[in-house]
């Protein structure tokens, strides 16, 4: 690890000035990606900016149609919450499904959104259910958020504060686990709205994305059975020593089934 | 007082007491005063000429105090790491043997190959100080493939290595096997790749060296399986020191499968430090410099023909292999898919006529030698797998076909015509208790429950022979060892009856602190917890061979026997005295001396205080003391051996392969403790499971990148990876080693891979699927589906 400085703030626009006066200073939630980059020499941020004392990033409200998680909110906590249970028991499911014991007691719901590793489960939950990023500048569509691999819509100094996510009538979350780190090969969400349902992929491809074609056939018949002859096609696609791109894709079609199943029962 | 706790036994672990409550002492725990860091500086080429390095702007950093290079290996005269088997062609040729640099001079042969040592006051600078070097690379295109390596045109790795074949290597009698496959009635062939490993112990290696210039002694603390051998082969081959001026001492080591049984030019490069900056230098391996320097293990690329007659009875087996060496020939390299592969082809089985070539080939990677198991998984892998082919290519059961080619009990001693013979031995035993502990009789109702599920369900059998307790020195040196292979114990009795046993093998996880004073507290009726065992030191244990290939109970335990023997010997004639007897009256049971006969004794204790406080003591035909050593060297090796049996299930629309039942009852002889044996069992299990469904070392052509280089890539078997597992023993007792032990350490591993595939193929059988190399990954279950000769439903 080489040296850096360290701010640990106790306000949100203290935060958003150290980040933009200090050029390449990075954030730390979790530090659950951040932390092994350092480790690794494989980064070299002057300044980390701790969000860890920004008391109000923490904690899980209910607005009736909606859920809001701050950011700093570790993804056990979210598993754990009698709340997301009841009103979205497949964001739960997926908060649970991250990585091992110790990556939840750390990593937030922010961190990960922000970081938008192309196999993260949070993108595809977030995406899935057409959530709204709340920053320290602005409220961002999920839709306008994640713009590929590690990209984001965020700007320079906007820090996520909150996601907020609409109660779904139903949804579901499953994933095909890499068998070594255990991040998504394939991870499918998908969730019934009234208006209709929506499918988010992540792992598949360099960033988080949506099935159109499935979110059709499910808004008018929300069974596995309508999904079953979909393929999706294999451009773009991630292909590597885990997994080749049309095996991917056969996983999309069998991960989205089975998360339908997931959110039926 | 404590209790005997003898053969038999399982008490809980001695060593636990210390690694449970976080009090052992590893090599990274030690902290020497005016300690240095040192970092090693590697390849990221996997193969390129070194053209320069300017240390100018290192040596510039703060903290820095050295730079050292493969140029000043050479302007010191130093030799370079020294290979320990030399092994030879058909005609007597010997291997070609490049040197293998402590530093590369010249050229880099994998990413990982050691360029540079900077050493510095703190890891930090020393970090900072590697990555100031220049270093001016050349890069030539890489070979990583075995195929690709021996093509005419590959890139190639040494000059005078045509071809890149080191040795072009066989056993066996090629024209009998010629003459047999004329006559079969049936030949089944098979073409297979035993996958690369990355062992992964969970401690990484680690070294600190320090130089006394009081009395010109080093010390060297390593994470080794065998600090003895490092030491005569770092001091007396690589460095020019004199044995009597090098201690090595390797403490808790936290695991090793092989990876540690190697002198590695970590070791030398830092000791040789050490002296030139008068400074202790401490260097800790992380994780991922373990996977590009670590010695790899495996990595086959196998033709196998198996000629059979009209009723199955295997008349004769070829094989084929290319053997992937890595860029230099590592500590015991060449041995492995040559002398510990060849001579296990014949299996449990009948074959007469055995022939077997392999080309050992250089590639632009990692350096390959023993992984647990070595040579042996990789030859029951290939035998195991086409008895299987030929099973059903004749329509003969695949239980049936094995009974119908074994060696009956009755048969042992067993020559077979691959030089080894094994001396006892009941495979049909095994396989008998196997068939019962898995409830093969039911597997058809668990088949169509699976497939009720939609999920393919299959059984796999894998009956195996190995040769453990490396080695007969007079044996191995007719094969190629430069060294011996005998082992060493000392036990040194107290004046008070304690007991400290000093022996030359090395506790890495298998728990010999138990074991081994198991041994002593049955023979010499001492408490079990009076007794500790020494090991790891070369300044406090006699040369010892060190630990690898199932040898510490079979070598190591039998030199043990031995001195404890000679302790009681010298007992019976201290009693004799005391007891005015004469000495073929003494008995000496349940820790007493007495006269046969009569209600006379003296106990283990008052013998020991009388041999060190000698005012009555037949000191005229007796020295004083209770102290006595002995060195073993086996006669044969052990064959355990025993019957696995997997069974997966399969689902078809993700390929994904779940263990769901594992069974293995093995033959390791006499068992001293069988809570050990077991957990060795499992150890050796999963290892296997791991090759076949999970890991895979893969470099890229090319370049010569490693692209499983993390445990993030290499996918290590996991708790949730297995069932709980049926292991039993069904043991024959060896014939010629002192308790009648045969080892168990690594009979896991080498018995479940081919189990876990057999499984695997039996499960798609239906499908037309024959063959599926490992790791049976699902993306590669999914390929070979989509390729399936028949429709995938589930039946």
């Amino acid at each position: 690890m080489k040296p850096f400085a360290y701010h640990q703030p106790d306000q949100i626009p203290d935060a958003a000035k150290l980040l933009t006066s200090i050029e390449d200073s990075k954030l730390v939630a979790g530090g659950m990606t951040l932390i092994p980059t350092l480790k690794q020499r494989l980064a070299n941020p002057p300044a980390l900016v701790d969000l860890s004392k920004l008391g109000s990033l923490k904690g899980i409200t209910d607005g009736g149609a909606t859920i809001t998680i701050g950011a700093m909110t570790p993804h056990a906590v979210v598993a754990a919450s009698k709340l997301v249970q009841t009103k979205i028991p497949g964001l739960a499911a997926l908060a649970s499904m991250i990585g091992d014991p110790a990556v939840r007691s750390r990593g937030t719901i922010g961190g990960s959104v922000a970081n938008n590793d192309p196999a993260a489960d949070y993108p595809a939950g977030v995406l899935g259910l057409g959530a709204t990023i709340i920053t320290s500048a602005r409220e961002i569509a999920a839709d306008k958020f994640f713009l590929g691999l590690f990209e984001t819509a965020l700007g320079p100094g906007e820090i996520i504060t909150a996601i907020r996510f609409p109660v779904p009538l139903k949804a579901g979350y499953t994933k095909f686990k890499a068998p070594a780190s255990r991040y998504a090969l394939v991870g499918v969400f998908v969730a019934k709205f009234a208006e209709g349902v929506r499918v988010a992929v992540t792992g598949a491809g360099p960033g988080v994305f949506r099935v159109p074609p499935m979110e059709a056939a499910l808004s008018s018949n929300f069974d596995p059975s309508a999904i079953a002859a979909i393929k999706i096609d294999t451009d773009g696609l991630t292909s590597d020593i885990h997994a080749e791109a049309d095996y991917r894709a056969h996983l999309v079609t069998v991960m989205a089934k089975r998360a339908v199943d997931a959110a039926l029962s | 007082m404590g209790n005997v706790i003898g053969i038999g036994a399982a008490p809980k672990r001695k060593e636990d007491q210390r690694f449970l409550t976080g009090r052992g002492n590893y090599v990274s725990d030690i902290k020497r005063p005016g300690m240095a860091a040192g970092v090693f500086v590697r390849s990221p080429h996997g193969h390129a000429v070194l053209r320069g390095i300017d240390k100018s702007a290192a040596l510039a950093a703060p903290g820095v105090i050295a730079v050292l290079t493969g140029e000043d290996v050479k302007a010191d005269g130093l030799g370079s790491l020294p290979c320990g088997w030399g092994i030879s062609d058909a005609k007597g040729v010997p291997m070609k043997e490049p040197p293998f640099p402590m530093l590369a001079q010249g050229k880099v042969r994998f990413v990982g190959d050691m360029v540079a040592f900077v050493v510095a006051e703190t890891p930090e600078q020393a970090n900072v100080g590697a990555e100031l070097l220049k270093i001016d690379y050349e890069v030539l295109p890489s070979v990583v493939g075995l195929l690709e390596a021996v093509r005419p045109n590959a890139p190639q790795l040494f000059d005078d290595v045509p071809n890149n074949i080191c040795c072009d290597w066989e056993l066996g009698d090629k024209a009998a096997v010629e003459t047999a496959f004329r006559k079969a009635a049936h030949v089944a062939k098979l073409s297979l790749v035993n996958n690369r490993l990355i062992g992964n112990p969970m401690e990484p290696r680690a070294a600190i060296a320090e130089y006394e210039p009081g009395t010109d002694r080093f010390t060297l603390w390593t994470t080794s399986q065998f600090p003895h051998v490092v030491r005569f082969l770092m001091g007396a081959l690589v460095l020019n020191i004199p044995q009597h001026k090098l201690r090595v001492v390797a403490p808790d080591v936290g695991g090793g499968f092989g990876v540690k049984q190697f002198h590695y030019g970590e070791e030398a490069v830092i000791t040789w430090a050490a002296k030139r900056v008068r400074r202790p230098v401490k260097w800790v391996a992380s994780r991922s410099e373990g996977y590009v320097s670590d010695r790899h293990g495996r990595d086959h690329v196998t033709e196998a023909e198996l000629a059979l007659d009209e009723t199955g009875k295997f008349l004769a087996f070829r094989v084929n292999t290319l053997a992937n060496m890595g860029g230099y020939l590592s500590t015991f390299g060449p041995n492995i898919p040559t002398n510990l592969y060849g001579p296990l082809l014949g299996g449990v089985y009948t074959t007469p006529a055995i022939y077997c070539n392999v080309k050992v080939v250089f590639t632009n990677t990692v350096p390959v030698d023993a992984y647990r198991g070595a040579g042996r998984p990789e030859a029951t892998f290939v035998l195991e797998r086409i008895v299987d082919v030929a099973a059903s290519e004749m329509g003969i059961d695949r239980v049936e076909i094995r009974r119908r080619n074994m060696i009956p009990k009755e048969a042992y001693p067993y020559q077979t015509p691959v030089l080894v013979q094994y001396d006892s031995g009941d495979p049909m035993g095994c396989l008998d208790g196997a068939l019962v502990a898995a409830d093969v009789k039911n597997f058809g109702i668990r088949k169509a429950a699976s497939a009720s599920k939609g999920k393919f369900r299959g059984l796999g059998y894998s009956t195996y022979v190995e040769a453990c307790g490396l080695a007969p020195s007079r044996f191995a040196g007719r094969l190629g060892a430069r060294g011996g292979l005998y082992e060493s114990a000392t036990v040194r009795v107290h004046p008070t009856g304690q007991v400290t046993v000093m022996i030359g093998t090395h506790n890495h996880g298998q728990g010999h602190e138990t074991t081994f004073a198991q041994i002593v507290s049955e023979k010499l009726g001492v408490a079990f917890e009076n007794v500790d065992i020494v090991f790891g030191d070369t300044d406090r244990v006699q040369f010892g061979m060190g630990t690898y290939g199932s040898r510490s109970l079979v070598v190591g335990g039998a030199a043990l026997s031995k001195a404890t023997d000679k302790v009681i010997a010298k007992g019976k004639k201290i009693a004799s005295h005391l007891l005015e007897a004469a000495e073929v009256d003494i008995q000496f049971e349940a820790g007493k001396f007495s006269v046969a006969g009569t209600d006379r004794s003296k106990t283990f204790e008052e013998i020991a205080g009388a041999a060190y406080v000698p005012h009555n003591y037949p000191l005229e035909v007796l020295e004083p003391g209770l102290e006595e050593q002995a060195y073993y060297d086996p006669v044969n090796f052990t064959y355990p051996g025993g019957c696995h049996i997997a069974e997966v299930e399969v689902d078809p629309e993700t390929g994904t392969v779940t263990l769901v039942n594992y069974t293995a009852v093995d033959d390791v002889g006499t068992v001293i403790n069988p809570m050990i044996v077991e957990g060795q069992l499992h150890g050796g299990i999963v290892q296997g499971v791991g090759q076949a469904l999970f890991e895979n070392a893969v470099y890229d052509e090319g370049s010569g990148q490693l692209l499983s280089g993390s445990l993030m890539d290499y996918c290590m078997p996991r708790a949730d990876h297995l069932p709980m597992m049926k292991v039993e023993t069904h043991s024959t007792l060896c014939t010629h080693t002192p308790m009648g032990v045969k080892g168990c350490g690594e009979v896991g591993t080498i018995g479940s891979p081919a189990a876990v595939i057999n499984a695997v193929v039996d499960a798609l059988s239906h499908l037309g699927v024959t063959h599926v190399d490992m790791p049976a990954t699902p993306n590669r279950i999914w390929r070979l589906l989509q390729n399936a000769s028949l429709p995938v439903a589930a039946e």
